[in-house]
């Protein structure tokens, strides 16, 4: 790097020493650097406009490359440093796409996931429902029969109504009430009361009504077969008279609540 | 006076022109601009000292700045460009201190 210096140091260096022995048009009237410049400031000359030529020219080079720079970093830089910056770039993708892959393996496994629970969930309320039914614990509504038993001597029994129970859960009978308010669930149990009769602690007045909830067809047959519900209330015996009506909307809307097990807790 | 009218015309152009940087000068264009900064203290320096000669300084001020980028192209062409500039980088900047130190004895005595 010698070769710039040359034409530089060759005026100053030697006459640094001795600022005097060479005489030149602007040193002639005083050596003191301060006065040189305040009289270059008021006095401009032809080798001022040179250098106001040369610093133009690096200030306009200045103001180029700050400005270029600040528009793109990797325009000026060398063809290694590319390289260099390519092979980084390559290297984060690699390590970003087998991220990408392990983020979609889970995105799926969760997927898979919400749809199984999802099928869990909606097995789970159909059971619930099916058991709320048969449990009793929520009103119910369907096709079915509604037997009207109308008992002017009140001789019907409760070992009567019991065996009526009984056929109509034989012949299918998914939700059962008597006289719209008292649901027949698997805990039900009967007495007679003197005259009259309990069911689940309640009083059932006469005339008797029992709405089953079940095939209208079957349930019907299970009322009227000889020997049946409907033989035995219209026997001499009791004397009462029975009516059987179809629909295709009976409903049931008592309930009974579902007691708390004290002691037992389901096992899983 | 007029040099630096000349500083604020040549900053007051580059801001206005925003010219685009041609994409074989742009590796070069700092080193220039080091090696032209360079010449201008020596220059200030001469000056200072009563040893100033217009056509020394044009002459430094052309061939430091040719000088500075034709070494580090050839080290782009050889593959030590990035040494090489360092290395430019280090003298001028060694030169520019020196200089600096001059003009600052030569203004304070000190």
């Amino acid at each position: 790097m010698p070769e710039p210096e040359s034409p530089e140091p060759e005026s100053p260096e030697p006459e640094s020493r001795e600022p005097e022995s060479a005489p030149r048009p602007e040193q002639s009237a005083s050596p003191s650097g301060w006065r040189r410049l305040v009289r270059a400031f008021l006095r401009p000359s032809r080798s001022q406009l040179i250098l106001a030529l040369c610093l133009a020219i690096v200030a306009f080079g200045l103001v180029w490359q700050v400005r270029s720079g600040t528009r793109n970093d990797y325009a000026n830089a060398r063809q290694e440093d590319l390289v260099q910056l390519v092979d980084g770039l390559g290297a984060e993708e690699a390590r970003l796409n087998g991220e990408l892959n392990d983020l979609e393996n889970t995105k799926r496994e969760l997927e898979s996931g919400r749809d199984s629970a999802a099928v869990a969930r909606s097995e789970a309320e159909r059971r619930r429902d099916v058991l709320a039914v048969l449990a009793g614990t929520s009103p119910a509504q369907g096709p079915g029969i509604r037997i009207t038993i109308d008992d002017p001597l009140q001789k019907v029994t409760a070992s009567t109504l019991i065996d009526a129970l009984q056929e109509m859960r034989d012949a299918g009978a998914e939700a059962m009430e008597f006289n719209d308010s008292v649901r027949v669930v698997a805990s039900t149990w009967v007495a007679n009361q003197g005259s009259g009769l309990v069911v689940d602690n309640k009083q059932v007045s006469r005339p008797i009504v029992l709405d089953v909830i079940g095939d209208p067809q079957t349930l019907e047959e299970a009322v009227r077969f000889r020997g049946g519900l409907a033989s035995q209330v219209t026997g001499d015996k009791v004397g009462a008279s029975i009516t059987v009506d179809r629909s295709d909307k009976i409903r049931v809307d008592s309930v009974v609540t579902a007691p708390q097990p004290s002691f037992a807790r389901p096992t899983r | 006076m007029i040099a630096v009218l000349g500083l604020i015309a040549g900053v007051v152009l580059g801001i206005l022109l925003e010219p685009s940087l041609p994409p074989f000068v742009e590796p070069y264009l700092p080193i220039m601009i080091v090696a032209a900064i360079d010449a201008l203290f020596g220059g200030c320096r001469a000056y200072l000292e009563g040893t100033f000669t217009d056509k020394v300084f044009v002459v430094s001020f052309v061939s430091n700045t040719i000088i500075a980028a034709g070494i580090v192209w050839l080290g782009d062409q050889i593959g030590v460009g990035s040494q090489l500039s360092t290395g430019v980088i280090v003298v001028l900047g060694i030169r520019i201190f020196t200089n600096a130190a001059s003009i600052r004895r030569s203004l304070f005595h000190a």
